[in-house]
């Protein structure tokens, strides 16, 4: 794989911050966009814009043709079996969001439990949270162990007759812990309960099949996939989006409307109410056959062997800890220096051009679990390479230097 | 931008070393700040006597090395101050950092006024204005939460 050509397939990576070489290593936050994906969004306003599905003139034919084409080559992108499995949403949030309000409408009473784990992403909680407020559930954790995997026996023994459905991420935004998730799907199939997947640090990493999961929805963050803002996808098996209720309502996703009665819209429709960020699918397409472009293997062992390469040679370095060594680890690499908070590292890397994060990663359960308040995140996208990680770790010894460390 | 002019000597001293940690006896006031995004704790106590003068201010808590040396720094200028320069030393503090307003004398000394621009770096870097002044917003709560006590107090007396 030519990894000098995909990096000039991203106008960003060529820019200079603060007078250095950009070295993005905030991809699990966002990835930045390929060429291919600036210009259709470009070329969209310019030359084919219209709103979709609802006029019947030139533009707007071509317009719902090129929506649906994205849609079409997501299905194949995750393997799903049909195409009105794939519902486009505003982000992977809302995406759980509607998944947590409709089926939380539909199933769930006081009492009744919803199985999370340690490692989740806000955004994989708070939805539940709403239930635990609304109707009364109740909320469990399964845990993790020191090294972030989850403990897979300990979430067996969660289950129980009142677990109505199980919600778990299928890549740590923190650890980088691989969770597998199909063997999770499999025990949980035993007992008849859906599993939600928050796919939205997989989907850019490793190879999504739906299918060979066997789960019952999956949630994804296009502006993580080399996409625009403003998109996310959820992926429902179909026997849950025709009997699920609807969530937004408005035009778009109706069938009938009467002054005392409205019908629904068929799926995928039926989700997707109000005017939908379509450029940004369109777009969105281009990502798809970016990533394709390169194939998926060659992805997990271009990122694999930089994951490797990095946490080599931090390991390295004299007071740098890595947090979690789970079994299977993708590359994010969240890290703490003995001596310096997570935000003066992060202050002093900017400075010579190195894009990391700092915090708690909207994963506050996860830190408090590893009595952490905070902690510096490296992450890693297709574009980056050795030279990246060599000028990163230089940057780690400017901290020590800064803050004086031996 | 000079990350030299961020983490002067001074401020790493501080924040390696700070001052005045711990929980302070016998404190008639006390708040606690928050910064939700990084996850910077601050705990401050404060001790008011009678003449309305801070006897003692201590912090407990966690952060970065900007948040911590800021509020070791401020309990290095506010011990001993009566509450009313505490006020004006704050408000220096505020507008330093705000770059509205340079520092007045406002009863400090050189070397106070020194301290209190050791932290003047963190103008160029707008994201971690927050690290710096957690602390000063949590001592302004817990002068504002007893001082109603104690004009309360006042007004019955």
């Amino acid at each position: 794989m030519d990894i000098t050509n995909i990096k000039s397939q991203f106008p960003i990576l060529s820019k200079k911050i603060n007078g250095k070489k950009l070295v993005y290593l905030d991809s699990s936050n966002s990835a930045q966009k390929p060429i291919t994906v600036l210009k259709a969004l470009d070329n969209f306003y310019k030359n084919e814009f219209s709103n979709i599905g609802r006029s019947i003139h030139a533009l707007a034919v071509n317009a719902t043709n090129k929506f649906e084409e994205t849609r079409i080559n997501v299905k194949n992108f995750i393997n799903a079996n049909s195409k009105d499995e794939i519902i486009f949403t505003k982000n992977a949030t809302e995406s759980i969001n509607l998944v947590a309000n409709t089926f939380g409408k539909q199933n769930i009473k006081k009492g009744d439990e919803i199985l999370i784990t340690e490692l989740e992403h806000h955004s994989n909680y708070v939805p539940w949270h709403y239930l635990r407020e609304t109707y009364g559930a109740i909320i469990k954790f399964a845990p993790i162990n020191d090294d972030g995997d989850i403990i897979i026996n300990k979430l067996k023994d969660l289950i129980t007759p009142k677990t109505k459905i199980i919600a778990i991420t299928h890549l740590s935004n923190v650890t980088g812990t691989i969770v597998p998730v199909k063997e999770i799907v499999e025990i949980a199939k035993k007992k008849n309960i859906p599993v939600l997947v928050d796919g939205c640090q997989s989907a850019p990493h490793i190879k999504i099949d739906v299918k060979d999961l066997d789960c019952d929805f999956y949630a994804i963050s296009c502006h993580k996939v080399y996409g625009p803002t403003g998109l996310g996808i959820l992926y429902a098996k179909k026997k849950w989006l025709e009997s699920l209720p609807p969530y937004i309502g408005g035009g778009g996703m109706i069938s009938e409307v009467k002054k005392d009665k409205i019908s629904y819209a068929p799926l995928p429709e039926k989700y997707e109410a109000g005017t939908m960020p379509t450029a940004e699918v369109v777009a969105f397409n281009e990502s798809i056959k970016f990533m394709e472009s390169i194939g998926a293997q060659n992805i997990i062992k271009h990122e694999q062997e930089l994951t490797n390469y990095a946490l080599e040679k931090m390991k390295k370095i004299n007071s740098v800890n890595i947090i979690g060594n789970p079994k299977n680890k993708a590359g994010v690499i969240s890290f703490t220096i003995k001596g310096i908070h997570p935000h003066d590292i992060s202050t002093i890397v900017d400075e010579e051009g190195v894009a990391i994060r700092a915090g708690h990663h909207c994963c506050q359960i996860l830190h408090e679990r590893l009595n952490l308040t905070a902690t510096a995140r490296a992450s890693i996208g297709v574009y980056n390479d050795k030279e990246d990680i060599d000028i990163f770790c230089n940057a780690i010894e400017k901290c020590r230097k800064v803050f004086e460390l031996k | 931008m000079d990350l030299k002019e961020l983490y002067q000597d001074i401020i790493l001293e501080h924040g390696k070393s700070p001052r005045n940690f711990g929980k302070c006896e016998k404190y008639t006031h006390e708040a606690k700040g928050y910064n939700p995004l990084c996850g910077d704790q601050v705990h401050v106590y404060l001790k008011l006597n009678d003449e309305k003068k801070v006897e003692d201010l201590t912090f407990e808590g966690s952060g970065c090395a900007i948040s911590i040396a800021s509020t070791s720094i401020m309990t290095e200028l506010v011990k001993g101050k009566k509450l009313d320069v505490t006020k004006k030393i704050i408000k220096a503090f505020m507008n330093m950092i705000k770059k509205t307003d340079e520092i007045k004398s406002y009863d400090l000394s050189d070397e106070q006024k020194t301290k209190i621009m050791s932290l003047s770096g963190v103008q160029q870097y707008p994201m971690r204005v927050k690290c710096a002044t957690l602390a000063w917003h949590t001592l302004i709560s817990a002068i504002n939460e007893k001082e109603n006590v104690v004009t309360t107090e006042i007004n019955e007396s």
